[in-house]
């Protein structure tokens, strides 16, 4: 699966795309992010403050409880800020 | 109710852009003009600017972020909801993205109709919607940090308004 990252997130995690094998463990976006916080402290910290955290699944609003495939494009950022 | 891509396009012209260039107003609502299959008796034009002070900071430059392909299509989602909503002859939306300069232009959102009253209200209603649910982040130059501007919570009772 595709993980994109945008906005303060890119910073925290030191990168805006990675590509990683969907693990069995992981079915929504919540195990996911579990997954992702147990794989290095930037993400540990990236991911501390969930309650500023929006995510999206193939280019739609999505939410934790949203359940993912190995196909899917994932983007995590903070609440949007254009106009 | 939605009505399938193709079909709306028939009915209605949605123009979404976005891109790192600047635009010329004038140039826009012409071309949005062209596009009605009627005469627009009314035609509203939103601009947005880079201020020079936020929060009672000096801004130097502004750097827009966005998350391409999903910001076309939320973008276009907008407007098609809007369509969907008020009588309109067509809609526009351009924003840009990259480093702008304080004064630069930012977004232009725009509505054409026979009558005023849909074109005022479609232009407010896709602006607040941008602004909470397109993908864009900005990230202000104070001094010599770049800090990244946080969502506001009168944008989000802006957009709830219309639910």
């Amino acid at each position: 699966m595709k993980i994109l990252y945008f906005s303060w997130l890119k910073e925290k995690v030191g990168k805006s795309l990675e590509e990683i094998e969907k693990p069995n463990e992981v079915h929504s976006i919540k195990d996911l992010i579990e997954f992702l916080e147990n794989s290095s402290a930037n993400h540990q910290n990236a991911f501390k403050h969930l309650k500023s955290i929006k995510v999206a699944v193939n280019k739609e609003f999505a939410d934790f409880e949203t359940l993912i495939n190995e196909k899917d494009e994932i983007a995590f950022f903070p609440p949007v800020t254009g106009g | 109710m939605k009505l399938p891509f193709s079909l709306l396009l028939q009915v209605v012209k949605v123009i979404v852009r976005v891109q790192k260039e600047s635009f010329i107003l004038q140039n826009e609502i012409d071309n949005l003009k062209s596009i009605c299959k009627e005469i627009p008796g009314a035609l509203v034009s939103f601009v947005g600017y880079v201020r020079d002070f936020s929060n009672n900071k000096k801004i130097s430059s502004l750097t827009i972020e966005h998350y391409p392909g999903m910001t076309e299509k939320m973008l276009t989602d907008i407007s098609r909801n809007a369509t969907q909503k008020w009588p309109l002859l067509g809609t526009l939306i351009i924003h840009r993205f990259g480093t702008l300069n304080v004064n630069d232009q930012i977004v232009l959102v725009a509505a054409a109709s026979l009558h005023r009253k849909a074109a005022f209200e479609a232009t407010e209603f896709m602006m607040d919607y941008l602004k909470t649910s397109a993908p864009f982040w900005k990230s202000e130059r104070v001094n010599k940090d770049n800090i990244w501007v946080d969502a506001k919570l009168d944008d989000e009772l802006a957009k709830d308004r219309w639910e």
